[in-house]
């Protein structure tokens, strides 16, 4: 089973526009696949028509009083689940500051290690923080998969991140950022594109554009990749999941097992 | 989605299919929006129902099918519990061909497959094509919450009765549950049986084709009462014999595995010991049974050298797995020659498969016994006198090892086949303990394998009659007989191998060149020595073990069950 997250400290970047996307593509591929709607807003959960609620909130599943198990849904497409969102995800940080410290930050990991007997791919769609969640997001993923706006500034976030996780004791996960929310008409956008493309290690060579038709998921209420499969914004997930399966370090560990 | 939660069978005589699943349609309407969903369809897939000849699996409660799908092709296992899992793989799997355990996938569910399968070949056994819908069920979100799979199976282009499957999407149950609940309550469609919807596909599909599962077994299956006339009754065992022979043939011819030759030679067999032991019955003239029984007596010896090598074959690798100072590889000029010389005899056994003498025994045959049953039916009919003068003309009571009988004359009423198997039986039992208890520790290995012919008659007679039986007490004679019969099996069969061995130890000696262009190896003949010795061995072992197995048998307790069976009919 391998863990994707997707992760910016930042909202509104297109996380979880790739992550439903992303998770769609590898259910397709005949992934058993479920994704993760850590987000106490609940949009993944909105796109999938599922109602955001679990049974006991939050704190049953953190405390081990429910499995994650029993909190998955079927989504409409086959091989595709979601364990949904609910309202009291926004006190997750303070379920998973229990306990003793060094064990805190690795909560997530091990609610998750059950599911591996039943899918090869989770998809971790996270809230937009720095917070104990997203440390346990961090040290649970096999891949970080970053949306960055065409920004100078939304790199210096992605070198925090970096820096952030070279502190981490023994595995790591792999990072793979792209542009996300890329507008061709701005100068601006195509200089940074291409300027840090070239020069940064760690960045997609595919980039995702602005797109009416991401905005129109809400309306849909479906994945990109499913409704409008032959678009240009569906043809560029398809690449970008092409790029994020294909990671060298991550087929190394397929190989492994 | 889980498919099979509910199953359904549109099978109504009031409205047509269509209709009929339009009012399922509609019935789930009332309660959510129906999408029928063209995108997902799982039309157009092929799925090969494969068994045994004599349906291992499908008495074990399993059911292996190969669906072939765009892509490629997986096998797919289902038990007893109607759960349905993927084997494996068959990328190279044809739905016409047949196939043997070793080209199963590895895994959990085929090995025991293959366990219980072995040495019979899988045979593909009907092929249902199936185009497929998909109805999805949306809640007030528009969310899926349940999907219907509507199945139109066809065999050969023949369509079989839609089907209904009610699939659960995760997280939903309930949904699914009214879904099923308000499927069972539109006309014309029906519950799946409870054995599971799988199984009851490969019985409409069987019963496309003119078959059932199970269809063929290796166990007499006459169909008798026990107050049918004894000679309509004989008919209809030498009947059922003659189909299990001829069922066999074309297995044999094509070389599919080697139990279809085994059985052959059972039914041979069986039949020459019903001529012997109840033909009579018939009331034939004597140069009839003479006739018959000498033709008979020749197809079992053209299936003799064949099976006997195919022992050998079988047997090979436990064998050489014992072997202590020799080693495996010693014994591959010996595989090789039994290889080449059973591809040999394979050819001459397939002569006599394909003569006229074979073609004309059976046709003849099966014109005699259908003659008997008719006129049996007919004096029936006449009120019984008939019978009465066929008995009085026909009936012999049969005495003595060689098996021709004194006839017994007069006007005396023709037996009931109830009347025969009691009187059979009870002589075939007698001659069993009279021989055994005559055997001592001095006796020659002859009399043990008189003893284990007789015993053979014995379980013979038991069989033809086993319909009339009560099943229990039948099953607990069987029992104790097998004990005996595998005693006296262990002794023989290991003789008759040592003597074949040092046959063919001969023969590859005489043959010259048999391996690589070089004579036979010193090593092959040492190891085919050690090879008898362990047969001797084990000879000895079944020799030890005979006194007791036979004081067992014909004890006070093997005695009383005999008594409960023949009082209990």
């Amino acid at each position: 089973m391998k863990i994707y997250a997707t992760y910016n400290i930042k909202g509104g970047v297109g996380k979880t526009t790739t992550a439903v996307s992303l998770a769609y593509l590898a259910a397709a591929e005949g992934l058993r696949t479920v994704l993760w709607d850590l987000d106490p807003q609940g949009a993944a959960s909105f796109m999938f028509r599922v109602k955001p609620r679990v049974k006991g909130g939050g704190k049953a599943i953190i405390r081990g009083q429910r499995s994650l198990d029993d909190a998955i849904k079927g989504t409409d497409y086959e091989l595709l689940d979601l364990i949904p969102a609910d309202f009291t995800y926004r006190n997750m940080d303070l379920l998973l500051d229990k306990g003793p410290e060094a064990k805190q930050n690795r909560k997530l990991s091990r609610l998750l290690a059950p599911l591996s007997q039943e899918f090869d791919a989770v998809f971790l769609d996270c809230p937009p923080s720095i917070s104990l969640v997203s440390e346990n997001v961090l040290h649970a993923a096999d891949v970080i998969v970053v949306p960055l706006i065409p920004t100078t500034l939304s790199v210096r976030t992605l070198d925090q991140l970096t820096e952030f996780l070279a502190t981490f004791p023994g595995r790591r996960p792999e990072v793979l950022a792209f542009f996300s929310m890329v507008d061709r008409r701005k100068k601006l956008h195509r200089e940074i594109v291409e300027e840090l493309s070239m020069k940064r290690e760690g960045i997609a060579r595919t980039a995702i554009g602005s797109a009416a038709l991401i905005e129109n998921m809400s309306v849909q209420r479906a994945p990109v990749t499913a409704f409008a499969p032959s678009s240009t914004i569906a043809k560029a997930y398809k690449a970008l999941w092409a790029e994020v399966s294909e990671l060298p370090g991550l087929s190394l560990r397929n190989a492994a097992g | 989605m889980t498919p099979g939660l509910a199953g359904f069978v549109v099978a109504s005589d009031e409205m047509t299919w269509d209709s009929a699943l339009d009012e399922a349609l509609e019935a789930l309407r009332g309660a959510f929006e129906v999408v029928l969903d063209q995108g997902s369809t799982p039309g157009g897939t092929r799925r090969t129902w494969f068994d045994t000849f004599d349906w291992r699996l499908y008495r074990a409660g399993l059911s292996l099918e190969y669906v072939a799908t765009r892509r490629a092709g997986e096998l797919v296992v289902t038990g007893t519990d109607g759960n349905r899992a993927v084997a494996g793989p068959a990328s190279s799997w044809r739905a016409t061909r047949s196939y043997h355990a070793s080209d199963l996938p590895d895994g959990p569910a085929t090995r025991r497959i293959a366990g219980l399968i072995a040495p019979r070949a899988l045979l593909p056994m009907v092929t249902v094509s199936t185009a497929g819908t998909v109805a999805r069920l949306l809640n007030a979100d528009g969310k899926t919450v349940a999907r219907v799979l509507v199945e139109r199976p066809a065999v050969e282009d023949r369509p079989l009765p839609p089907r209904l499957a009610v699939g659960e999407v995760r997280g939903y149950p309930a949904q699914a549950r009214r879904a099923a609940r308000l499927i069972s309550l539109a006309p014309g469609i029906e519950p799946a049986s409870a054995e599971g919807a799988a199984n009851c596909l490969l019985k409409d599909a069987l019963r496309a084709i003119g078959r059932r599962p199970g269809d063929y077994s290796n166990k007499v299956d006459a169909k008798i009462t026990a107050d049918m006339a004894a000679p309509k009754a004989v008919a209809t065992i030498l009947l059922a014999l003659l189909d299990a022979l001829e069922a066999n043939v074309d297995g044999v011819l094509r070389d599919t595995d080697t139990e279809f030759l085994h059985d052959l030679r059972v039914a041979v067999r069986r039949t020459r010991a019903a001529i012997k032991l109840i033909g009579d019955a018939l009331g034939l003239p004597d140069q009839e049974y003479d006739r018959f029984a000498a033709e008979f007596k020749w197809l079992g010896d053209q299936t003799t050298p064949v099976r006997d090598l195919d022992v050998h074959l079988l047997d090979f690798d436990v064998m050489a797995s014992r072997l202590r100072a020799a080693k495996e590889d010693d014994l591959v000029p010996f595989r090789t020659f039994l290889q080449g010389r059973r591809a040999r005899e394979f050819r001459a056994l397939s002569r006599c498969l394909r003569s006229q003498r074979f073609t004309a025994l059976a046709t003849q045959w099966r014109a005699v016994l259908d003659d008997v049953a008719d006129n049996s039916n007919k004096s029936e009919a006449r009120g019984g006198a008939a019978v009465r003068e066929r008995g009085g003309a026909a009936v012999r009571e049969r005495g003595g090892a060689a098996g021709r009988g004194r006839r017994v004359t007069g006007g005396e009423r023709m037996p009931t086949a109830g009347r025969l198997a009691v009187g059979r039986t009870r002589q075939a039992f007698r001659k069993v303990t009279r021989r055994g208890g005559a055997i001592t520790a001095d006796s020659p290995p002859e009399s043990l394998h008189d003893l284990r012919k007789r015993c053979k008659e014995l379980r013979y007679v038991l069989e033809f009659f086993a319909p009339l039986h009560d099943k229990a007490a039948y099953s607990t004679v069987i029992g104790d007989l097998k004990k005996l019969q595998d005693c006296l099996g262990d002794f023989q069969d290991n003789e008759v191998q040592i003597e074949e061995i040092r046959a063919l130890a001969d023969a590859m000696l005489r043959a010259g060149p048999v391996f690589n262009g070089a004579a036979v190896p010193a090593g092959t003949l040492l190891a085919m020595g050690e090879l008898t010795a362990g047969l001797a061995a084990s000879q000895q072992a079944a020799r030890a073990a005979f006194e007791a197995r036979f004081a067992s048998f014909a004890g006070p307790q093997a005695q009383g069950h005999m008594a409960v069976l023949l009082e209990a009919r």
